[in-house]
């Protein structure tokens, strides 16, 4: 099936990555509980720069934007997420979170197979698409293409100083050079499948920004620049179901104020403008767009930040979710933290599962490797 | 024959040692000897240094950029473009890999290369003392957050990263060893003064504040006392899994591609006899480096493991501008071409997070695939440039060129290459289409030095050359 015949009704998935363990405890602040108060001593947001949400949980106003989301019930907030025994390593837990593996090492990526689902035969090579110069893990299963654009996507594509009738011929020996062949290697094989895939994204990824115009005016910033590149594509109707998108970096050990407030800043206006585009061009409604960070941050703060946690918390957001609290924040009581931390009591791959079954409607339990629970937000 | 092997191991070794070589230093090296090159490349004081003057008269800013890419990218690129000691520069590049610090938080490429000088100065000894400059280095201080770690009010940030990303890997200690080696570095911090506006900034210095240091008994890996730093610097070393863990990556850097570090304590090395070899001499040396690498490059398992390692981004543009040449003078834009490291995933004094970089085959998607190859072609295919002109040179005087001649002369001076028969059947019909090139008129030399190029673009964009 060629590219521009997918309909725009399916579902798609943006997920956006908060590297660097994210601190729950002052993205979404129980400002009524006397023990946030008595750990964040020097990083706790005080009382007039908080936003409630209701009678128990408040945004610090460097989140303003979000507000309205969750106020029009769109934005569900998925608390104490995590897994047990969580390393508190940004290298090992971010590699479970893509792999859904939390004992062994990990192969393939969740979206990565998600991807093989939508499209098996490999017959459109932008159905995902990652806006970064690297390749997150969770996008990676053998054979699944994956268009990771680095740059602006009209620069897009192989040797562009080579153009008209030569370049036709000098690209059609590079798809020869890189046709695969037995033998010759897993990494030889993969750079095969990138190398074809690649070429033959080139052409379908340049027309996106061509064809866009808007009204909304995105931030200067690197996650606003991202958002806006899958906004393009997305509108341009080339069959794309995932978007990957990261920001960083979250490890906010020292300086947490401001830096915290610096991170979400540019990630919540970042997600305004993206969300005001999908309207202005009636492609909201199919989207959702996840954040998850690899773990949350310790409850004591150390004096200016806060050091590796466990239990954290993840956001999904779009026209079709069901706003509210999913889950409940696990306890801050001394006796109930895990080595000075919230102990997670929503396994990472419950909030995967309900995507994947709700949304993507796929079965889930091959893909995050298990049964989980899921919490209801989406119908 | 015996001879065409010299070549080629000694390209090998000048590829993972250094950023590679033109045929001329390679037939001189050859001339020289394996193992007496080894030792040049060991002892870099031997050879002269790039000339800092160069850089001052060009690209004044890039001398103390501040926090300002890409003048912190350009001054690397230059040592990194014109050095004469290679392997110096190589292993400022390992270290840099290891303790990846960077400018998203640092803010300072002033002191970020400063750091990369540490390396250059003594990347190449003893790595315990390396281990005790970083922890009292002011950027990997600020970096992870050491100057907030108080006898009061402990940081944990250098104290994890310490035992996880620098010495021993994850599941060689405790959460308690965390807290504990974190307890013993309080009150290392640093020297901080408010900026002389507008002259720019002082630099950084270690500084230690005995009445910020938690001076209490603590536990850690088995041994108790009052440890302070350096005593937990000195038991870290002491432990079997810290040898095994450098030597894993210098195998990985400088042999072949291991899987990623967070898989190192789940799957066993690719040649654990090779990691027992290094490790053995790391330890006995007294965690010597040049022993270590000494013994790594006279190693049956470095000679052998050709062209099983992607090379960095950092190796693809470096050793495609000293291939190349008439890069070594930093004129305007040497900024922009430093850059091209980042447009394949590798910004330089700036990696991703703490970790460093994913190496090997997570190098490679669709968008770095495109800039590896964007970058080489362009270079390799200016018949200007004095390297392009001596690959050109040395197939002009073998006289008119078959078919076959050019593909072979091309990847015999751009390796020698070794590349899968059906690329190279590729190549051969391009070469074909062409039919025989000379040089022996002005008409014949001008479309033979374009065919050259071409061929040279062609075989620069294969899979195998991203490979050394």
């Amino acid at each position: 099936m060629p590219a521009t015949e997918t309909t725009q009704k399916d579902p798609v998935i943006v997920v956006l990555q908060l590297t660097g363990g994210n601190d729950y405890l002052n993205t979404v602040i129980p400002y009524n509980n006397p023990l946030y108060r008595d750990n964040r001593k020097a990083v706790g947001i005080p009382d007039n720069q908080i936003m409630h949400l209701d009678a128990q949980y408040g945004i610090p106003h460097y989140m303003a934007p979000l507000k309205q989301f969750w106020d029009d019930k769109k934005l569900a907030i998925l608390h104490g997420v995590g897994f047990k025994d969580s390393p508190r390593s940004h290298f090992r837990a971010m590699d479970i979170w893509h792999t859904c593996e939390p004992i062994k090492v990990g192969t393939e990526g969740w979206l990565g197979r998600v991807a093989r689902e939508f499209d098996p035969k490999k017959e459109n090579v932008v159905t995902t698409v990652s806006m970064g110069p690297s390749l997150p893990r969770s996008l990676v299963v053998q054979g699944v293409p994956v268009a990771c654009v680095a740059g602006p996507l009209e620069r897009y594509g192989f040797l562009p100083t080579i153009q008209g009738e030569q370049r036709k011929q000098v690209l059609g020996r590079f798809a020869q050079m890189y046709q695969p062949a037995v033998g010759s290697g897993l990494v030889m094989d993969y750079m095969s499948e990138t190398g074809l895939d690649s070429l033959k994204g080139e052409d379908i990824l340049k027309v996106a920004p061509l064809k866009y115009s808007s009204t909304v005016q995105y931030p200067n910033s690197p996650i606003a620049r991202k958002l806006k590149g899958i906004a393009q594509v997305h509108f341009a109707d080339l069959g794309t179901r995932i978007f990957y998108c990261d920001h960083s970096t979250f490890d906010t050990h020292a300086g947490q104020n401001p830096g915290h407030g610096n991170l979400w800043t540019a990630v919540t206006e970042g997600i305004d403008a993206f969300m005001k585009d999908l309207r202005e061009h009636n492609h909201a409604d199919n989207v959702i767009l996840l954040m998850f960070s690899e773990f949350g941050r310790r409850v004591r703060d150390n004096g200016s930040g806060t050091d590796h946690g466990a239990g954290g918390v993840a956001f999904v957001l779009g026209e079709k979710v069901k706003g509210g609290h999913y889950g409940e924040m696990p306890s801050l009581k001394p006796e109930h933290l895990v080595q000075g931390d919230m102990d997670p009591n929503m396994d990472f791959r419950s909030v995967y599962s309900t995507i994947l079954d709700k949304w993507l409607k796929l079965n889930p339990a091959p893909i995050v490797n298990g049964t989980f629970e899921q919490p209801a937000f989406l119908n | 024959m015996a001879y065409q092997d010299d070549i080629a191991l000694m390209s090998h070794l000048m590829r993972r040692a250094g950023f590679g070589a033109g045929r001329d230093e390679i037939e001189a090296r050859v001339a020289k000897g394996y193992e007496a090159t080894v030792e040049e490349l060991l002892h870099p004081e031997t050879q002269p240094a790039a000339d800092p003057y160069t850089l001052l008269r060009y690209q004044p800013a890039s001398l103390l950029p501040g926090g300002q890419p890409p003048m912190g990218n350009l001054n690397w690129m230059f040592y990194l473009v014109n050095t004469k000691r290679p392997l110096e520069e190589k292993t400022a590049l390992f270290w840099h890999h290891v303790f990846a610090t960077g400018n998203s938080k640092v803010d300072n490429y002033d002191q970020l290369l400063e750091q990369i000088n540490i390396f250059r100065e003594r990347g190449l000894g003893n790595y315990r003392d390396l281990l005790l400059e970083m922890a009292r280095n002011p950027t990997m201080i600020f970096w992870l957050d050491n100057q907030q770690n108080h006898g009061t009010a402990v940081n944990e940030n250098w104290g994890r990263e310490l035992l996880e990303l620098f010495s021993l890997g994850a599941g060689n200690y405790t959460e308690t060893d965390v807290r504990e080696c974190s307890r013993a570095f309080t009150g290392w911090t640093f020297e901080t003064k408010i900026p002389r506006a507008p002259y720019g900034r002082f630099p950084w210095k270690f500084e230690y504040r005995p009445e910020d240091h938690d001076d209490g008994e603590k536990t850690f890996l088995g041994h108790k006392g009052k440890l302070n730093g350096e005593d937990i610097i000195n038991i870290i070393v002491q432990q079997p899994a810290c040898a095994r863990f450098i030597c894993r990556h210098l195998y990985n850097f400088f042999v072949a591609d291991e899987p990623q570090v967070p898989a190192w304590p789940l799957e066993p090395p690719r040649d654990p006899k090779a990691i027992d070899a290094l490790a053995g001499v790391f330890k006995d040396s007294n965690f010597d480096m040049t022993a270590t690498l000494r013994v790594l490059f006279n190693s049956d398992f470095f000679k052998n493991a050709r062209f099983q390692h992607m090379k960095s981004p950092a190796e693809v543009v470096v050793s495609t501008l000293r291939l190349v040449g008439g890069h070594e003078l930093p004129r305007p834009g040497y900024g922009e071409l430093a850059m091209n490291t980042a447009y394949m995933g590798q910004d330089l004094l700036n990696p991703p997070s703490v970790e460093g970089w994913h190496t090997g085959k997570e190098w490679i998607n669709s968008g770095s695939l495109m800039a590896r190859v964007n970058f080489c072609a362009e270079k390799i295919g200016d018949p200007s440039l004095p390297g392009v002109r001596a690959i050109i040179n040395r197939l002009k005087a073998k006289g008119n060129l078959s078919p076959d001649q050019l593909v072979d002369g091309c990847l015999d001076l751009l390796g020698p290459m070794v590349i899968r028969d059906d690329t190279k059947q590729e190549l051969a019909a391009q070469a074909k289409a062409w039919g025989q090139i000379s040089w022996d008129s002005d008409t014949n030399a001008q479309l033979a030095d374009q065919r050259t190029s071409q061929m040279l673009q062609l075989i620069v964009a294969t899979r195998e050359y991203q490979f050394a």
